[in-house]
């Protein structure tokens, strides 16, 4: 857990004030929508279908047991009694007044949790894997990294303006779980030869309408250097970036069209000149930051107890064990999973009673801390394997122990034409109706890991491009049309889906998926062949026609 | 650049006008006497393209009021009863087409 | 447009001159870039003092050799959300070291003074009288800073090593 301090608390209390003079400033008509909106967007307030939307961070992915209280609070008090958790290590709230917003964004700020820079054309929410600090192997805790950028972009004074959005994301593992290959930064901790610490920074990486993988642009950037390093990448892209169409304005973009090279010594040149300045890190800093991350007092415990081999019997228990459980840096302890993907249900939603009763299991099981992921589940960072079995009741009694995990159920959907105003197609119930036909967990057991994302127009939002089996909703004469890609990424591997023909209507949809499915299991050289290795080794052409075979 | 209102306009059918209501986002329609309202039953319906701009321009016109207004079709029942033209419409008549979660 | 100095309302002292105008014997007067540049010899080589309104689409660096005999450099907000002048402002004050006026202008409304203050503006073409009036205030709205820039405030990264006591007094510029 981060410990926020008096600094941290006292700028939240002063950005709180501006809003809501702002805020004051619409509603009286001293502002008009136009000056008003990029500074609502600023706090994370879009205007969706049916309302406004809080959009409210959750950096890098950690909550303690009192914020997730608080957003329950501000659920029921501002909004329906629900949140959506997004792929960006967001919340969402859907129905809030405008003239609500002043006091539910103090109310979140008195737990340290706030909207600030969750949309517009600036440095967004900086996200990292969610076992950061208990997953094994990792190289450091990156969320270490991800706070110190976290300070260092909110309220930039010269990046508050960009061409556009710019997502960055970390990650210390072998396994990357962040996604960094498709941000506009991307930050691979490791060790270079001489076992010097440091980060392999990306650049260019992101989905919507030009999907592109990020780039190595510099392969070592020591630990001092990354703030100055990536405030050269920022003011390159600032001052060059396209700001005449708003699909070119990425930086994607503009690292296409100069060229990685070019675009890598502009970077260069601008950074020597800033590299020794105010922004270089040193150790003190850095070693201040990392002391105010509070890790759990783990107990020396065995790694197999009594309590989990005798529950493990149950074949229920069992099945939510192997799927949702997961390797802990430490012996005795486990990281769970908790599923946001009951079948039929909206992806990502969590209930105000789900959200408290979470944070009460978090306080009794998992030392008061949860996470969040960008597949749209939670998680447990530490949980003693002794505990395993009461906190799986505790799970299963609010519907958060369902074991899908990884599985063809598990579906990443943006919230589509249910509620927001850019979509083409609907998303939420396409993702229901998938589960509704693979809810039997032994069938999905079988499949194995299968990622499907669902995105509800080009933008992208539910990752369609790096889903293993993508879904993007498009507009053809007023009416709802699917494309679906097989064989995206977005791990390491990151690559980016291959269409499989023409779009479907809504009605095929999930069929269109089970057939893919079917030929998958026909086509699998072992059952261990995941669904993404069998598409790289055979190509869409087999899926393809059994696809298009049936409709 | 040229504000939307000096654009060509094309309506294909009968059209309202909507927009979300600034002080609480709520979907509204304008209404044939100068206002809004947040039943679709009370919207001005309007035919042509001019009828439509002149609507449109009087909405947008109240910026104070409501934010993002524009036109969108509907279809006239024999009663006279609107209905929304298309499924985005329909659902920010009628809500999400499934089930909220906390009422579920 | 008022115009804010010094966290004060005050009467501009610059003439703005056009493209094609006859250029005056005395005066203070404010040029635009290709102007300058036509003429930059002449230009400062009046006794008076010279400005120069420059675009944000061109490189700040070409200023570099007139930048000690430049008295004001006017950077352009052609609309609020496009922010390449805060880059330029930072890389005059920081790289190039112009210690001259810095002036913000076009869209310049009090929820950017902040911004402005803290990337080295020090006057402010204001669109909104009200805006104008409440400058002092607004500047003041923030006591604490994640990042360092050339205002010289000390960040909260380096505050925290000190602890909280001995945070860094107002924004200079912001007129109290
Ligand atoms: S992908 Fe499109 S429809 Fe889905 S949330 Fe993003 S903008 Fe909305």
């Amino acid at each position: 857990m981060y410990i926020h301090d008096e600094f941290d608390s006292t700028l939240l209390k002063e950005r709180v004030d501006e809003f809501r003079d702002q805020v004051r400033r619409r509603l009286s008509g001293e502002l008009t929508e136009d000056e008003f909106k990029s500074l609502r967007l600023m706090n994370g307030v879009y205007l969706q279908l049916h309302a406004y939307m809080l959009r409210i961070a959750i950096p890098y992915g950690t909550l303690s047991s009192t914020q997730m209280r608080m957003l329950a609070h501000v659920a029921r008090k501002y909004d329906r009694g629900y949140g959506h958790f997004t792929t960006r290590q967001n919340i969402q709230f859907n129905w809030i007044k405008l003239s609500d917003l002043p006091d539910a964004t103090a109310d979140l700020a008195s737990v340290g949790v706030h909207g600030i820079q969750t949309s517009g054309n600036c440095i967004r929410n900086v996200t990292t894997d969610q076992w950061a600090g208990v997953a094994p192997g990792e190289v450091d805790d990156p969320r270490i990294w991800a706070e110190l950028l976290r300070q260092y972009s909110t309220l930039h004074p010269e990046f508050s303006f960009l061409p556009r959005k710019f997502k960055i994301a970390v990650t210390a593992s072998d396994h990357d779980r962040a996604a960094v290959k498709i941000h506009d930064i991307g930050l691979r901790l490791h060790r270079n030869g001489a076992g010097e610490m440091g980060f392999e920074v990306l650049v260019g990486g992101g989905l919507g309408r030009t999907p592109f993988i990020g780039k190595t642009i510099k392969p070592f950037v020591a630990r001092r250097d990354i703030l100055t390093y990536i405030e050269a990448i920022l003011r390159v892209y600032n001052q060059y970036g396209r700001r005449d169409n708003i699909y070119k304005a990425r930086i994607k973009i503009l690292v296409h069209e100069l060229g990685i090279d070019k675009f890598a010594r502009e970077v260069e040149d601008e950074w020597l000149s800033i590299k020794d300045g105010a922004l270089a890190l040193d150790e003190a800093v850095i070693a201040d930051i990392r002391s105010r991350f509070k890790y759990p007092a783990y107990e020396k415990l065995t790694d197999n107890p009594d309590e989990l081999k005798q529950a493990l019997a149950d074949p229920t228990f069992k099945a939510w064990y192997r799927n949702s459980v997961s390797h802990h840096r430490v012996p005795g302890y486990g990281i769970v999973t908790l599923s946001l993907k009951p079948v039929g249900g909206p992806p990502g939603d969590a209930t105000a009673e789900q959200m408290d009763a979470i944070a009460d299991l978090a306080d009794r099981y998992a030392f008061g801390e949860i996470r969040v992921g960008h597949e749209q589940n939670l998680c447990f960072p530490s949980v003693a394997k002794r505990d395993l079995p009461a906190l799986w009741r505790g799970l299963d009694a609010i519907g958060v122990a369902t074991p899908n995990v990884n599985l063809v159920s598990d579906i990443i959907a943006c919230p589509g034409l249910d509620y927001c105003s850019l979509a083409n197609a609907r998303a939420i119930p396409v993702a229901q109706e998938i589960t509704r036909r693979f809810a039997d967990h032994d069938t999905a057991n079988l499949i194995g890991r299968l990622h499907i994302n669902i995105s509800g127009c080009i933008n992208a939002c539910g990752h369609h491009h790096v889903g293993h089996i993508g879904i993007l909703g498009v507009e053809k004469n007023g009416e709802e049309f699917y494309q679906v890609t097989i064989g995206g990424r977005a791990d390491e591997g990151a690559v980016v889906g291959t269409l499989i023909g023409p779009a479907v209507p809504y009605a095929q949809v999930a069929n269109v998926v089970e057939d893919i499915v079917e030929a998958y299991l026909d086509l699998r050289l072992r059952p261990d062949e995941l669904f993404i290795d069998t598409v790289k080794r055979l190509g869409v052409e087999p899926f393809k026609e059994r696809a298009y075979a049936t409709g | 650049m040229t504000s939307p209102l000096q654009q060509k306009l094309k309506i294909t059918g009968p059209s309202i006008v909507t927009a979300n209501r600034t002080g609480d986002g709520a979907v509204i329609y304008r209404t044939s006497s100068n206002g809004w309202s947040t039943e679709l039953s009370d919207a001005a319906v309007v035919r042509t393209a001019d009828d439509a701009k002149a609507l449109w321009a009087e909405a947008m016109a109240d910026d104070l009021g409501a934010i993002g207004s524009y036109i969108a079709p509907v279809e006239v029942g024999s009663d006279g009863s609107i209905e929304p033209g298309n499924i985005r419409e329909a659902i920010r008549l009628r809500g999400t087409t499934f089930a909220l979660p906390a009422s579920a | 447009m008022p115009l804010v100095k010094g966290g004060q309302i005050v009467a501009d002292r610059y003439v703005r001159i056009l493209d094609d105008a006859p250029i005056p014997a005395n005066g203070a007067m404010l040029v635009p870039a290709e102007r300058f540049l036509a003429d930059a010899s002449e230009l400062i080589a009046r006794q008076a003092e010279t400005g120069v309104i420059w675009p944000n689409n061109r490189d700040i660096d070409e200023l570099g050799p007139y930048l000690d005999r430049l008295a004001l450099v006017a950077l352009v907000f052609p609309k609020f959300q496009d922010g390449r002048a805060y880059s330029q402002a930072r890389i005059l004050r920081e790289r190039l070291g112009y210690r001259g006026e810095l002036r913000a202008t076009g869209q310049v409304l009090r929820d950017q003074f902040v911004f402005m203050l803290r990337a080295g503006f020090d006057t402010f073409e204001v669109k909104k009288e009200a805006d104008a009036k409440v400058f002092g205030e607004v500047a003041q709205r923030y006591s604490v800073f994640y990042q360092p820039t050339g205002d010289g405030r000390s960040p909260a990264f380096r505050q925290r090593l000190q602890g909280f006591a001995t945070r860094a007094p107002a924004l200079r510029g912001a007129g109290r």
